[in-house]
């Protein structure tokens, strides 16, 4: 089996299994990417992480990325991408589709709106994690007032208000708090 | 739906720009789609924003991904969501290939990690700002069950630790019983 094509099944498979995203599928990747196929080390490992962290994109999408650049150069980074995309994609569109049709089903469109209740608890829950990660620094619960970054806080209390009163957009929002960042923390 | 070369040409470059500004997770595209495809063409509402994300969400995969492809496919169809999908990866793809060379001196360096410290606030803001809107729109709707479900939803994950997909699949279970017995009780 060739390694391009090796990459693909592998991130397939890891794109099938990460329901919720983010940081609960990183054990999942670890664990086909250094145990079971051993084609990067594991301080290499926690490198990437640290590297998709600081890039954007998804995480899932720039891990994949990652380990195929370096093992099967960019057709490698490709397979291993689209792998971890696809079955995603098209549960989505498969699923969105079959709500369009069955709209007139009481059963779908209570489903529909409790899936958008729980997805909008699960946003808060990704939402406090970053804001705690902004004003202290770490995301661990049980803080003291005082280990509080009041600058931090300022900046994010200023650039809600910002955005509440004009929705302004998202893109000036992230390049105005990265110059705030280059001037105060550095 | 939409044809044509414009549009396509539009979806690309959307959905690149805002895959290369997808800091500090998926759930930031939300906010981004909302201004790009709601607020300033007016593709489609608010509401339908709202009922992809929780598609996006509740599938496998990353929201961010998930979400463009579906953005995609209500402008443009089939061909929008390829073209989203498409999109969505090459900036990932371009800048991870660049880091990847360079990667010892991207992450000792001093400058990008303050703008970096200083993008998590910028994030935080932007999901705040989300939220407010997003509740507002479910509780205006004045169900109690629908309400409660989201305070539920984050203590499950947040303060108990609960897996995502079982969280989704009990919201599902919840809801198909609470349609059955209503539809018992008015017979």
């Amino acid at each position: 089996m060739s390694i391009v094509w090796k990459l693909f099944i592998t991130f397939l498979k890891i794109g099938l299994l990460s329901i919720g995203g983010g940081y609960a599928i990183i054990p999942l990747i670890q664990e086909q990417v250094v145990e079971k196929n051993s084609w990067i080390s594991g301080k290499m490992f926690t490198d990437i992480i640290t590297i998709s962290q600081m890039t954007p994109g998804p995480l899932a999408v720039n891990t994949s990325t990652f380990v195929g650049l370096q093992i099967g150069g960019i057709i490698g980074a490709l397979a291993a991408t689209i792998g971890c995309i696809l079955s995603g994609v098209i549960i989505s569109l498969a699923l969105y589709r079959f709500f369009q049709t069955h709209q007139k089903s009481d059963y779908v469109l209570e489903v529909l709106n409790g899936l958008k209740s729980a997805s909008l608890g699960l946003i808060i829950s990704a939402a406090v994690t970053i804001i705690l990660l902004a004003l202290y620094g770490n995301n661990k619960p049980g803080l003291d007032f005082f280990s509080l970054n009041w600058t931090a806080l300022l900046i994010f209390l200023a650039l809600l208000f910002v955005l509440r009163k004009w929705k302004i957009n998202p893109i000036l929002i992230m390049f105005a708090s990265g110059i705030a960042g280059l001037v105060i923390y550095r | 739906m939409k044809k044509g070369i414009k549009i396509y040409l539009w979806l690309l470059a959307t959905n690149l720009f805002i895959s290369a500004f997808t800091f500090g997770g998926g759930y930031i595209v939300v906010p981004m789609v909302r201004r790009f495809f709601v607020a300033k063409k007016q593709y489609f509402t608010e509401e339908d924003l709202i009922n992809m994300a929780a598609i996006a969400q509740s599938t496998p995969g990353a929201i961010a991904i998930n979400l463009s492809a579906l953005a995609g496919y209500k402008v443009a169809g089939m061909t929008g969501a390829f073209i989203s999908c498409f999109a969505a990866i090459i900036p990932p793809l371009i800048i991870l290939t660049v880091v990847s060379a360079f990667y010892k001196i991207f992450v000792t360096n001093t400058v990008i990690a303050a703008i970096l410290k200083g993008m998590e606030a910028g994030v935080a803001a932007l999901m705040v700002d989300l939220i407010m809107d997003m509740c507002s729109l479910i509780l205006k709707r004045k169900s109690l069950f629908l309400s409660a479900m989201i305070p539920l939803a984050f203590i499950a994950n947040y303060i108990m630790g609960i897996n995502v997909a079982l969280i989704l699949f009990f919201c599902c279970f919840l809801c198909i019983l609470q349609v059955f017995y209503k539809k018992r009780k008015r017979k």
